[in-house]
């Protein structure tokens, strides 16, 4: 297995975004996950939302950790750094990366071994930190790279591909994040794009930690019968509590929506997700409310996605807001602001005579 | 003040035995910084247990007109305030020496010895019969015994008065009382011993230019001066004063007045393994960042620390060694991490280190260090202890050449980007191994993935066994363009058969052991290594000599171990001195270990004999 460059296949006819760019320009290397995975259609979805937004490659910065899904920041955007850090800490080179340079976007990529099992802590404090990231975790509850061992995210009663049976309850990342006060927190499935890339778009967006938990079955190890990560099961059993749309800064007020079926919420860019209803009185507002839901669908075996949970206000302080740094990224500040000099050097050493 | 050479003027060491938490460690800043406004050299180490309250704690004070500044490894005046440790305190004195105690309670009959002079003072019965409160007491009693040591050593109270009034600038009311129990001390302590003591203090003029001054503020301080903005730590004794001094300066020195907004961002990991990791992020994303911790931190770091090695990520760690194994002793001193650090992290992985001996190392290797690490994009692990770390050290005064600008090392800007047809990562363009690296949100065609899985030489992922070794071998080749680049050892050579080498903290120790064996009729060239990879004038003066001691302070021998594996010195050449006790080496086990080795040699020729 190695590096394959993905040819760069243009056509004059093909759709430009605010900058000018085509969906091409969002694309990365050739995947090697297995055909049919489902990270590769959340590779997509990232490409369109990516595009959608017209970001500027270079200020899109990809972290991930170790595992498959965790390679897939390889498969989008080749003008962005990526950073591939090691199993379960690529919170911590996020949370760095940040502290430099609070200019650019972070989009970390990981998957559930990563994140529930040896990364469970670093994911909890990014949590904490409110950091400013979108955070999406390729869940298909299963080890891929080593062949089928259970995650801390499969269910209890789902089968191993050998037959084994999990009888240990699973760590649910959509209820820690509300739990520990995350800003942002939504859960989609690859198989549904159409829900996944606004979700993608607004994520990237919010201002604070963003969680999307992408529900991505293992066509290879999880896709059998008895399994509840598989696309036979999750397509049965996702049930969308809440309709998101993104709408750009730029875009104009939409009125197609019908009175009291929709709610818009401001982000702090002046651009705005627009939240439809599903039938239910579903409040994506209320944090106790939503950790209900949620529990409740997941006890009939279903799991609750869309945009789960949204503070409505943006209020809580994110990481740089909380340590009162300056708008210029500390990467870019002059050494004169930096060092008190020689003169400056003396005065501090006077206590010490 | 003409002083003979058996004179004690100037020349005794003065320990004091008390409570942990008690607050003697104020008392002893002030002698201290008495005896040091006098003009005298003087070393204070303070033995502290791993404790909030209670346990046992002692402060050595080193009082040398010669400017020795290591334990010299006797003790000639001991204030005995520790009940549970009085037995030893006692036996521990040197023949002819002076013991203070409290007399307000009896003393054990058993405990006494008719070779020293005993000094009783009712020092808590004073106390409470002129000051209320509890706390208020105990913590008197400390300042109390502070003013009958003034009296014995002919300490200038109007000094000590000058420097409560610094000290408590904010609190006047506190001066007072203070100087009423100072005066409590000395007043008795006049009446009714001979006053001063033949051990005693003469004022001198051998500490101006110098500053008392602790290696982790002297650290922080170097970080602040080489513009690190980011840091990211988890608190680990004898550390953590590193990070707080460093947040204090910031916080003096870097918050716009007018929006309160801080140049730096303080980052309190969730643990090591995260404070490593935002550090690598951070310089990663081009911020100056470091993080302090001590070798169990050093051990969570390790797998980070390859990836940086491998990737080619700057990092400035510092790491203030304490005891181990394990948790080990974590207010004790010792260098048990060389090794670690030399090789942390799994594969075929070597770190550059920097050995600072004082705290004046500490400042100007605190920038060198950030330096070296964007220069050679790798991690630079600054290999301080608990010694240098948490005591303060008497060191010239630190100076500042406002002509340093950070070296940055190779950052291709935007325009440089732009000119370029495509950016490889890995090459080596300029064959001294150092590749060229891009940052995030400069320019599209710089983006490269940043991984620690195998790489070509143009960034991509491979498992192709050429591709692989290249970039391998291309790492090694910037290891000895390292070499080139760190600091030099200092050497001391007059073409003698004997050296000595020694690494870090215990500089102070050797250089008052080579005077003494000197005076024994053995002359010995110095040698002391100051960073790893080591240059080629450590291979010079291994091969030059003919019997080499190398002391350090651990019990596995390992800078001796990385000599014999980075040099092509013969291993039967280099004696171990080793001392690992946890408490700073003293001169004389430094005398007495060569002087066996060689009498050993002499009467027995047993090669081997020490150390091995």
């Amino acid at each position: 297995m190695t590096f394959i460059a993905k040819p760069k296949v243009t056509h004059p006819s093909l759709p430009q975004n605010a900058l000018g760019l085509t969906r091409r320009a969002y694309e990365g290397a050739l995947s090697t996950l297995c055909a049919g995975c489902g990270h590769d259609s959340i590779t997509a979805a990232i490409v369109e939302a990516c595009w959608r937004l017209s970001l500027e490659p270079q200020n899109l910065v990809k972290l991930s950790g170790i595992g498959c899904s965790s390679k897939t920041t390889a498969y989008f955007v080749s003008g962005a750094h990526g950073f591939n850090a090691v199993h379960g800490r690529m919170p911590s080179i996020a949370t760095g990366a940040n502290a430099a340079n609070r200019r650019l976007t972070y989009l970390g990529v990981s998957g559930d071994g990563d994140t529930l099992s040896i990364g469970l802590g670093q994911f909890c404090h990014a949590v904490r930190r409110n950091l400013d990231m979108l955070y999406l975790i390729e869940n298909n509850g299963v080890y891929g790279l080593t062949k089928g061992q259970f995650s801390a995210s499969a269910d209890v009663g789902t089968r191993a591909k050998k037959g084994e049976t999990n009888l240990q309850p699973p760590i649910d990342p959509v209820l820690l994040a509300l739990d520990l006060g995350a800003t942002f927190v939504a859960r989609g499935f690859s198989g549904d794009k159409r829900q996944l890339v606004p979700l993608i778009e607004a994520g990237l967006k919010h201002r604070g930690f963003a969680l999307i938990d992408v529900l991505s079955p293992c066509v290879t190890f999880n896709d059998h019968e008895g399994s509840t990560k598989s696309y036979a099961y999750t397509r049965e059993h996702y049930e969308p509590a809440v309709f998101a749309d993104f709408v750009p800064r730029e875009a104009p007020i939409l009125v197609d929506y019908a009175p009291g079926e929709a709610r818009e919420v401001a982000l702090h860019d002046g651009s705005r997700i627009v939240l439809r209803k599903t039938g239910s009185d579903y409040d994506p507002t209320d944090r106790a409310a939503a950790g209900a839901a949620v529990q409740s669908r997941m006890s009939c075996g279903e799991y609750l996605t869309g945009l789960i949970y949204l503070d409505p206000s943006e209020a809580r302080a994110e990481f740089h807001q909380v340590n009162a740094t300056p708008d210029e990224p500390l990467n870019a500040l002059p050494y004169e602001q930096l060092s008190p000099g020689s003169q400056g050097l003396r005065k501090i050493l006077s206590r010490y005579r | 003040m003409a002083t003979s050479a058996s004179s004690r003027i100037n020349d005794f060491t003065l320990k004091i035995a008390t409570v942990n938490g008690t607050g003697s460690a104020s008392a002893n800043t002030l002698l201290m910084k008495s005896i040091f406004r006098s003009g005298v050299p003087v070393m204070g180490k303070n033995f502290f247990p791993s404790n909030i309250q209670g346990l046992p704690t002692w402060y050595e004070i080193r009082v040398s007109r010669e400017g020795h500044l290591a334990r010299s490894g006797s003790v000639e005046l001991m204030v005995a305030l520790n009940p549970e440790t009085y037995a030893r305190d006692v036996r521990e004195l040197a023949p002819g020496g002076y013991l203070v105690y409290d007399s307000t309670w009896p003393r054990p009959v058993l405990l006494s010895r008719a070779d020293v002079t005993v000094l009783g003072v009712p020092l808590a019965r004073m106390c409470n019969e002129n000051f209320n409160g509890v706390r208020t007491r105990i913590l008197m009693k400390n300042i109390c015994y502070a003013g009958v040591l003034a009296a014995l050593l002919n300490l200038d109270p109007a000094r000590m008065r000058g420097l409560l009034e610094e000290t408590y600038a904010k609190k006047p009311q506190l001066i007072e009382s203070n100087m009423k129990a100072l005066q409590l001390g000395f007043d008795y302590a006049r009446e009714h011993f001979p006053c001063p003591l033949p051990l005693a203090i003469e004022p001198m003029d051998r500490t101006a230019g110098h500053i008392m001054i602790d290696g982790n503020t002297a650290a922080a301080l170097g970080c602040v001066f080489a513009g690190a903005t980011v840091a990211a730590w988890y608190p680990i004794t004898p550390s953590t004063s590193l990070m707080d001094a460093f947040k204090g300066f910031c916080e003096r020195l870097r918050v716009d007045p007018q929006s309160g907004r801080k140049r730096f961002a303080f980052i309190q990991a969730e643990d090591e393994l995260a404070a490593i990791g935002m550090v690598l992020g951070a310089s990663w994303n081009g911020a100056r960042a470091f993080t302090a911790t001590s070798g169990p931190g050093i051990s969570l770091m390790n797998e980070f620390l390859g990836l940086a090695y491998y990737a080619e990520v700057p990092a400035v760690v510092f790491d203030v060694q304490r005891v181990g194994p394990s948790t080990g002793m974590p207010t004790r001193t010792q260098q048990g991490d060389l090794m670690a650090c030399a090789y942390a992290s799994h594969g075929d992985t070597r770190h550059v280190c920097l050995y600072p001996a004082d705290p004046a190392e500490c400042f100007t290797m605190a920038a060198e260090a950030f330096d070296l690490a964007e220069r050679l994009q790798t991690p630079v692990l600054v290999l301080s202890d608990l010694d240098i770390g948490m005591n303060d050290w008497m060191c010239p005064e630190f100076h500042w050449d406002d002509a340093y600008r950070p070296d940055r090392g190779k950052v291709l800007s935007r325009e440089q980007i732009e000119k370029l047809d495509k950016f490889h990562r890995y090459l080596d363009p300029d064959g001294d191994g150092i590749p060229w690296r891009t940052l995030p949100g400069v320019h599209p065609k710089g983006a490269y993935f940043t991984r620690g899985s195998g790489h070509t030489q143009f960034g991509a992922y491979t498992e192709d066994a050429h591709d692989y070794q290249v970039v391998l071998d291309r790492l090694m080749k910037k290891w000895q363009t390292a070499k080139t680049r760190v600091p030099r050892a200092l050497i001391e050579s007059a073409g003698r058969q004997i050296g000595i080498v020694s690494v870090g903290s215990t500089d102070s120790a050797v250089r008052e052991a080579l005077a003494l064996l000197a005076a024994e009729g053995v002359a010995a060239d110095y040698m002391r290594v100051r960073a790893f990879p080591f240059g080629e004038e450590v291979e010079r003066f291994l091969a030059e000599h003919a019997l080499v001691f190398v002391l350090e302070q651990n019990r596995d021998a390992q800078l001796r171990s990385l000599l014999t594996l980075e040099t092509a010195v013969e291993k039967a050449k280099l004696r171990s001195l080793l001392h690992y006790s946890g408490l700073p080496v003293s001169s004389r086990f430094i005398v007495e270990g060569v002087l066996a080795e060689l009498r050993g040699r002499s009467s027995a020729a047993q090669p081997n004999a020490v150390g091995a």
